[in-house]
């Protein structure tokens, strides 16, 4: 049976990773590559890394990095923060990089999910949406690192976005995100219910039992966390055994 | 060892590089004839379309090739699936090297919480039945990373099982041709050992 995965996430700037990571008994926490291998040897089923440059002058660093990463991982990764073409993703792609997640230039630009599935395989594309519930109680698309609104129901954008080509949703509740308080059990619920593509819920993880209820609730596919992995609140062997004991179906 | 990876126009063989150089091996990739028939053992990778690669592979005569090889030879991923007969993925005669037919994954079906089957297969999924010294000292059960719409039907050359939908084939055998539909190289140590399999007692 399909496993459902847990995902740490590590931000990157000028090929560091960002926020004090201080738990770890590893000789450079900063160093995206001896975490990513920690948290590999720990058994995380896959990571993600989000670069937060992203400037044109960096993406070299980007690149060298990737390398490292495939050479030194034998576990799934994607990368993502300001892809804007089929190059800047084909760069990543052969240097070792799985998956390419794409946010605001896909919206501004949905052509480049078409061409980025036509090239490389849907396998190959994660749409990352950053969603905000209104007072309306709709959930709306917002860009630039949840900065910009947009008027767009984030349900109807990922809708057309997998029709586009899109292979898999990182779905990010920004109502959620930071608060430790659990993850937005409605919209992943209807994401993962109605569409054709996993769906990765992001956003709120604070407990173990927060990720069982994210896959036996609203039956995510896949879990992502980033601050309660990096300060050692979260150990995800332990998470695995939790999720096992509550006969959710994980890789030990 | 002389290891060959078939260089041509489906996906990606970084990563594969990558996993062999953790194993101390250093492969050449390379679509030279000579080069491939003189290896002592050969991968065929693949991510891609199969219509595309049976395409190129039939121009370049890379296909005439694959199927005379008498040293081992490891398809990976789309690479187990070219040595099939038939592929549904854009109707491909492929390289019948094993009597079988790639499905697609029916997207039509809804798993018990009538939620639709989400393709492609995508993740860690366990293997069974396992057999061939491909797959020694592997548990049953053993998690692999798999990531693909169409799938080998079981068959008699099966040697190891995974359900997605239904029980499809991860891992196919005859004579020296091996293919394994899960990524060897991105499935931590457990396809760490299938490779080094392979490589050491194949």
């Amino acid at each position: 049976m399909l496993a459902k995965r847990i995902i740490p996430c590590l931000d990157i700037k000028n090929g560091r990773t960002v926020k004090g990571i201080n738990f770890i008994n590893i000789r450079d926490a900063g160093d995206p590559v001896e975490l990513a291998m920690y948290y590999s040897s720990q058994g995380a089923d896959e990571l993600v890394f989000l670069d937060i440059t992203a400037t044109i002058e960096k993406r070299k660093t980007l690149v060298e990095l990737v390398k490292r990463i495939a050479a030194n991982i034998n576990i799934p990764f994607t990368v993502g923060g300001g892809i804007t073409s089929v190059e800047n993703a084909f760069e990543l792609l052969q240097n070792g990089a799985d998956k390419i997640s794409v946010n605001s230039a896909a919206f501004k630009n949905p052509e480049l999910i078409t061409s980025m599935s036509n090239e490389f395989g849907s396998q190959c594309v994660v749409l990352a949406i950053d969603t905000k519930k209104e007072s309306d109680e709709n959930w709306y698309v917002y860009l630039n690192g949840g900065r910009v609104k947009t008027s767009i129901l984030a349900f109807d954008w990922a809708k057309k976005a997998i029709g586009l080509g899109a292979g898999e949703i990182l779905l990010t509740s920004m109502n959620n995100d930071g608060t430790k308080n659990g993850f937005a059990e409605d919209i992943t619920s209807l994401f993962s219910e109605k569409l054709s593509v996993p769906v990765i819920a992001s956003g709120g993880a604070g407990t173990m039992q927060h990720f069982a209820d994210v896959f036996s609730i609203a039956n995510a596919d896949a879990g992502l966390a980033a601050s309660v992995f990096h300060f050692g609140e979260i150990k995800i062997p332990e998470l695995k055994t939790f999720l096992l004991k509550q006969n959710i179906n994980v890789r030990l | 060892m002389n290891l060959a990876i078939i260089k041509y126009n489906a996906g990606n063989v970084q990563s594969v590089l990558y996993a062999l150089q953790r194993l101390g091996v250093n492969a050449k990739v390379t679509d030279n004839h000579k080069e491939i028939a003189a290896a002592d053992k050969v991968i065929f990778p693949g991510v891609g379309h199969a219509s595309s690669a049976m395409e190129y592979l039939h121009k370049t005569g890379l296909d005439e090739l694959i199927v005379s090889l008498q040293q081992p030879v490891l398809g990976i991923c789309l690479g187990l699936q070219l040595l099939c007969n038939f592929s549904e993925e854009g109707n491909t005669k492929c390289l019948g090297i094993f009597d079988v037919e790639v499905k697609k994954f029916d997207e039509s079906l809804r798993d018990k919480n009538a939620v639709p089957v989400k393709i492609p297969h995508m993740g860690w999924n366990n293997i069974y039945n396992l057999s061939s010294s491909l797959m020694q000292g592997i548990k049953e059960n053993s998690f692999m990373y798999f990531v693909h719409s169409y799938y080998a039907q079981l068959s008699p050359q099966t040697i190891a099982t995974t359900d997605y939908i239904i029980p499809f084939s991860a891992a196919i055998h005859k004579d020296n041709f091996y293919g394994v539909q899960f990524h060897t190289e991105k499935s931590a140590a457990t396809g760490e050992k299938i490779l080094s399999n392979f490589i050491n007692i194949i």
